[in-house]
C-alpha cells in the first residue's frame, strides 16, 4: 500500500470527486462524511510520502503502470513536492470543513457538484506538484483550472462574468505553456523532467528555439501566477467567488503555478542560457508588482478586493525570490509559498466569516467588529501581523530570508522594495484593524446604529470557527518552528544541497 | 526532390509561418475583441495552432505512420513518423473540447443573466 502513496494522493480525491454527485443524490450526510474522509486520506498519503522521501534522503520516483521513464509517466516525490502536497491537502481539508454551513441550504445536486469540483481541483493541483512529466503537468493544470472556473462561477451573476474572463486568459496561458513545451520537445524529443535535465543544458547556450520556449513558458505560467502586469484576472475573480472556494483557490492556485515556474526554471532548465535573463526581467516585474499591488490595496474600501490586490503583491514576493536566486532568497521564496498559502487562506476564511455573520464587506463598516466577533478579529490581527511581517509569525521569517538574500546578492533596489512594501502592507491592514477596534475615532462621530453590538454566545458556526482558529494557531506555530521547517524540508528543496 | 525550390519552401517554411500566424490571429482575437464569444473563438484558434504545430513536428520525409498491419514486423525507428505528438494532441484536443464546453456553459449563463456578451455593455449593466 505504501508503495503506491504517490498515485493514491491523486486517485483518492479523483475517485471521490467523480462519485460524489451520485452519492449526494442518495445521502448528503454520507457524502459529506466520505468527502471529509477522502480529504483526510489524501492528507495522510501526502504526509506519508513526504516522510518516506525524507527518510530515504533522495527523491522517490514512482513509475505509472510500471513503465520506466523517459517512456512512461513518472511521479516524483521529493521534499519540495511532498511538502507542498501536504500543505495543499491540509488546506483542502480545512476549507472543506469550513464549507459545511455554506452548503446547508443547497440542494443535494448542488452539494454533490460542489464536492466533485472541489475534489477534482485538489486532484489537479496535487498532480501538478507531483508529476515528473512536462505534458502531464499541462493536463493537470487544465484539470485544476477548469474545475476552478466552474467553482468560481458558483458565486452568482458577477462571479460568472469573472469566471469566463478568467477562463479565457487562463486557457490562453495554458496554450502558451503547451507551445513552449512543443519547442522543448523539438529540441530534445523528451518530455520527462529528469531526462530533460540531462539533455537540455548543452542545448540552452544560444539557441533561438529555447529563447522562444522559455519566454512562452514564462508568459503562460506568469499569467497563472498573476505576476504584474498579467494579473488582470485576479481582482475581479477574488471579489465575487464564494468564501470557501476562494480561501482554497487564493491559497494554493497561484502558489502551485509559482512552484511549476520554480520547478521548470531551476530544475529542468537549470537556470541556463535565456532563463537567467528571463528571471531578471520577471524580478523587475515582480518588484513593480509588489509596489503596485500594495498601493492598489490601500485604495480599496472592500476587504475582499483589498486582499485580492494584496495577493498580487504577495505572489510577486515569491517570483522576486526566484529572480534573486541565491540560497537564502530561494529559501525565502519557498517559505513564502507556505506562509502566503496559509495566511491568505486564513484571511479569506475570516472575510467569509465576517460576511456570513454580518453581511459586511466594506472596511469602513467594520466599526465595533472586534466586540461583535472577538475571536475572528483576534485571528485577523495575527494574520495581518504575518502579512506585514512581524515576528513571531511565519510572514516575518519568509520576508527576512528574502531580504537577506537580496542583501547577499547586492540587489539594493529589491531590498528597498521589500521594506517599502512591508510599510504599505502595514498601512492597509492597520486601517482594517483600526475600524474593527475603533481606535482613534470619537464615539460621537459614529452613528450609534452603525456600531455592531457586542454579542454573547458563539460568533460563527463551530465548523467555520474551528478552521479559522486552527490556521491562526498554525501561522504562529509555523513562525516559531520555521527553523525546523527550513532545516528538515526546505533546504532539501533547493536545486543544490546546502553545505 | 524537396531539397530545393518551391517544394522545400512549402514544406520547410510556409507551414511554420502559417501556424505562427494562426497562433497570433487567435491571440489577437483573445486580446482585442470585445465580444466574449469572439474571445472564446480566438482561444480555439490558438489551440488549433498549437495542435497543428505538434502534428508538424512529428512529420519526417520518406516515412510511414507507426501502425503495423497484420503479420508485419516493426522496422527501424527512422522509418516511421514520430507517433508521440499525435498521442499528446489527442489529449490536447480533449482538453480543448472541455475548455470550450465550460466556456460555452458560462457564456450561456452570462447571456441569460445580463442579455449581452459585449464587454463594455456587460460592465455597464454590472454597475447597475
Amino acid at each position: 500500500m505504501t508503495a503506491h502513496l504517490p498515485i493514491l494522493m491523486i486517485v483518492v480525491p479523483l475517485a471521490m470527486g467523480l462519485a460524489s454527485p451520485v452519492l449526494a443524490m442518495l445521502s448528503t450526510r454520507l457524502t459529506r462524511a466520505l468527502v471529509l474522509l477522502s480529504a483526510a486520506a489524501t492528507l495522510g498519503c501526502a504526509a506519508g510520502a513526504l516522510q518516506r522521501t525524507l527518510e530515504m534522503g533522495e527523491s522517490w520516483s514512482y513509475w505509472l503502470a510500471g513503465w520506466p521513464p523517459p517512456w512512461g509517466i513518472e511521479y516524483v516525490v521529493d521534499p519540495l513536492a511532498g511538502g507542498l502536497n501536504t500543505l495543499i491537502a491540509f488546506l483542502a481539508l480545512v476549507t472543506l470543513v469550513y464549507a459545511g454551513p455554506y452548503l446547508e441550504k443547497r440542494t443535494p445536486l448542488e452539494k454533490g457538484t460542489f464536492y466533485a469540483l472541489f475534489l477534482l481541483t485538489v486532484a489537479g493541483l496535487m498532480g501538478m506538484v507531483i508529476t515528473g512529466d512536462m505534458f502531464n503537468l499541462y493536463v493537470f493544470l487544465e484539470i485544476c483550472s477548469l474545475t476552478a472556473y466552474a467553482l468560481i462561477a458558483s458565486g452568482g451573476r458577477r462571479a460568472t462574468v469573472a469566471a469566463i474572463r478568467y477562463l479565457i486568459i487562463g486557457s490562453a496561458a495554458a496554450c502558451m505553456y503547451l507551445l513552449g513545451l512543443g519547442y522543448v520537445h523539438v529540441m530534445t524529443g523528451s518530455l520527462n523532467m529528469a531526462d530533460l535535465m540531462v539533455l537540455l543544458p548543452p542545448l540552452m547556450a544560444d539557441s533561438p528555439v529555447m529563447v522562444l520556449a522559455v519566454v512562452l513558458m514564462a508568459a503562460g505560467l506568469g499569467i497563472k501566477v498573476a505576476l504584474f502586469p498579467l494579473h488582470g484576472w485576479l481582482p475581479d475573480t477574488y471579489s465575487y467567488t464564494p468564501a470557501p472556494v476562494l480561501a482554497f483557490i487564493a491559497a494554493v492556485m497561484t502558489k502551485v503555478a509559482a512552484y511549476a515556474l520554480y520547478r521548470i526554471f531551476f530544475f529542468v532548465f537549470a537556470v541556463a542560457g535565456p532563463v537567467s535573463v528571463t528571471l531578471e526581467v520577471m524580478g523587475w516585474l515582480a518588484a513593480a508588482g509588489i509596489l503596485f499591488g500594495s498601493i492598489m490595496a490601500i485604495a480599496q474600501r472592500d476587504l475582499w478586493r483589498m486582499l485580492a490586490y494584496s495577493s498580487v503583491a504577495q505572489v510577486a514576493y515569491i517570483v522576486l525570490g526566484l529572480a534573486i536566486g541565491n540560497s537564502l532568497a530561494l529559501i525565502g521564496a519557498l517559505l513564502h509559498i507556505v506562509s502566503h498559502s496559509v495566511v491568505k487562506g486564513l484571511l479569506f476564511l475570516i472575510a467569509g466569516g465576517v460576511k456570513w455573520q454580518t453581511g459586511l464587506r466594506n472596511i469602513p463598516e467594520f466599526v465595533g467588529m472586534a466586540r461583535h466577533m472577538p475571536w475572528t478579529m483576534g485571528v485577523f490581527v495575527i494574520a495581518a501581523m504575518s502579512m506585514i511581517g512581524l515576528p513571531p509569525t511565519i510572514g516575518f521569517f519568509s520576508k527576512w530570508y528574502l531580504i537577506l538574500g537580496a542583501v547577499e546578492a547586492g540587489a539594493w533596489v529589491f531590498v528597498a522594495v521589500l521594506i517599502a512594501s512591508s510599510l504599505l502592507t502595514a498601512i492597509y491592514f492597520f486601517r482594517a484593524i483600526e475600524f474593527a477596534y475603533l481606535k482613534g475615532k470619537k464615539p460621537e462621530e459614529v452613528p450609534a446604529e452603525a456600531v455592531l453590538p457586542a454579542r454573547a454566545g458563539l460568533e460563527l458556526p463551530v465548523r467555520m470557527l474551528v478552521p479559522i482558529l486552527v490556521l491562526g494557531v498554525g501561522v504562529v506555530l509555523l513562525g516559531l518552528f520555521n527553523e525546523q521547517l527550513v532545516t528538515n524540508v526546505i533546504q532539501y528543496a533547493l536545486p543544490w544541497r546546502l553545505p | 526532390m524537396l531539397d530545393q525550390g518551391i517544394g522545400y519552401y512549402l514544406t520547410g517554411y510556409l507551414n511554420w509561418w502559417l501556424i505562427g500566424v494562426l497562433f497570433l490571429v487567435g491571440l489577437y482575437g483573445v486580446i482585442v475583441k470585445e465580444n466574449l464569444l469572439k474571445k472564446v473563438m480566438g482561444l480555439n484558434v490558438m489551440q488549433v495552432a498549437v495542435i497543428l504545430f505538434f502534428l508538424n513536428i512529428s512529420q519526417k520525409t520518406d516515412t510511414v505512420l507507426a501502425v503495423l498491419g497484420a503479420g508485419e514486423k516493426a522496422g527501424d525507428v527512422v522509418a516511421y513518423v514520430n507517433p508521440l505528438p499525435h498521442a499528446l494532441m489527442l489529449t490536447a484536443i480533449v482538453v480543448a473540447l472541455a475548455v470550450t464546453g465550460v466556456a460555452l456553459a458560462l457564456l450561456l449563463k452570462v447571456y441569460r443573466d445580463y442579455g449581452t456578451l459585449e464587454e463594455p455593455e456587460l460592465f455597464r449593466r454590472m454597475q447597475q
